[in-house]
């Protein structure tokens, strides 16, 4: 009972924080769940990969997150405690902006919110590269996904799949 | 801008519940890899013109300025501005609903499979092109932010607080916001 409701306020506070996405609180939401979850480095980004292979949005990762700690019912709570806090408060705040109109400091704030973002999301990055670029192969794969998916237009999970696929077979000639 | 210049009831009863839940949950089903929020303007905007090209870009400033994730706060925006709180629930419904499906599925086959040697070496490989995948967004994402001091400073700095100092994440806010906002305050953009 406790783990659900541990649960519960930690992926509400990770909804509260995601300014910029939910790429923002990646590093935010590894740490504590290696710290108060037992959720390692590795299995984190396993699920984060998952999370890239499902439709809408990615970070529906923390369904698997809940299911891995709490079963079915751990899912469904993760899932309500992510998504519910930031969308009564985007939903109030569309409300409220709507009734202001255009304000000078609405523009500024935006353009200051906006690097901030961006930085969190590198962090995100950070994380998740550090955690899955392990040796020559993986960094290869990185690299090659990430220049394909900028200057070509294939689809993203085509290109994550054939990095599994193409990985896979890498690593058990290599060995 | 006034969001509201058009009476809201001729709007609601153009489109029903039902039309806002599956033309969300179309989107939900078919936006691999990312770029939802692309899908979205083509149905509000384009295929239905649900939403006025304007109205669409105020409404993504504020998905992006709150937390949460972008696409699902413009479903949440789009479905007040359409059918109310009920609409604003319905179509994120329909949005999360499809992945949240697909990715419990492979959540119950990875949790039963994660000690299987082949799985591991294709997760590694996926894990990797992940990483790839998010540093190209990013990168895309960060669009003309790369290319201006000030913006690329306050990137550094963020990132310096967040990944190397390891400070947490409100208190990377608490520190940043305050700079950030100063340094883009109206009087000097003016």
């Amino acid at each position: 009972m406790s783990l659900l409701i541990n649960l519960a306020l930690s992926f509400s506070l990770l909804s509260l924080l995601a300014v910029g996405g939910g790429t923002a609180v990646l590093p935010e939401m590894q740490s504590l769940l290696s710290h108060h979850f037992g959720i390692d480095h590795t299995q984190f980004v396993h699920i984060y990969s998952i999370g890239q292979l499902a439709p809408g949005p990615n970070m529906l990762m923390v369904l698997v997150i809940g299911y891995q700690l709490a079963g079915l019912l751990g899912a469904g709570i993760v899932l309500l405690s992510f998504f519910l806090p930031s969308s009564v408060l985007c939903f109030y705040i569309g409300r409220l902006w709507n009734r202001f109109g255009e304000n000078p400091w609405r523009r500024s704030i935006q353009n200051a919110l906006e690097p901030i973002s961006i930085g969190l999301m590198a962090s995100g990055v950070y994380a998740v590269a550090k955690a899955s670029i392990v040796g020559g192969v993986t960094a290869a794969l990185a690299l090659v996904s990430f220049y394909l998916i900028l200057r070509t237009k294939i689809n993203p999970v085509l290109v994550i799949l054939g990095s599994g696929g193409f990985g896979a077979l890498l690593m058990v000639y290599l060995k | 801008m006034n969001l509201e210049s058009e009476p809201l009831e001729s709007r609601a009863q153009a489109l029903s519940f039902g039309d806002l839940f599956i033309q969300f949950l179309i989107i939900g089903a078919i936006s691999f890899g990312g770029g939802i929020i692309a899908y979205e303007r083509i149905l509000l905007v384009e295929k239905r013109k649900w939403l006025s090209p304007d109205e669409f870009m105020a409404y993504l400033a504020i998905s992006q300025t709150m937390p949460g994730l972008n696409s699902v706060n413009m479903a949440v925006l789009a479905g007040d501005h359409l059918r109310g709180a009920l609409g604003a629930f319905v179509a994120s419904i329909g949005l999360i609903l499809p992945g949240s499906v697909f990715v419990l599925g492979i959540g119950i086959l990875y949790a039963g499979a994660s000690d299987h040697p082949l799985a591991n070496l294709i997760l590694i490989g996926i894990a990797a092109a992940a990483s790839g995948l998010l540093a190209a967004i990013t990168y895309r994402i960060g669009d003309a932010n790369w290319r201006h001091l000030k913006s690329l400073l306050i990137i550094f700095a963020t990132f310096l607080l967040m990944s190397i100092a390891k400070l947490s994440l409100p208190l990377v806010l608490l520190i940043m916001a305050p700079i950030a906002i100063y340094l883009y305050r109206p009087s000097k953009a003016a």
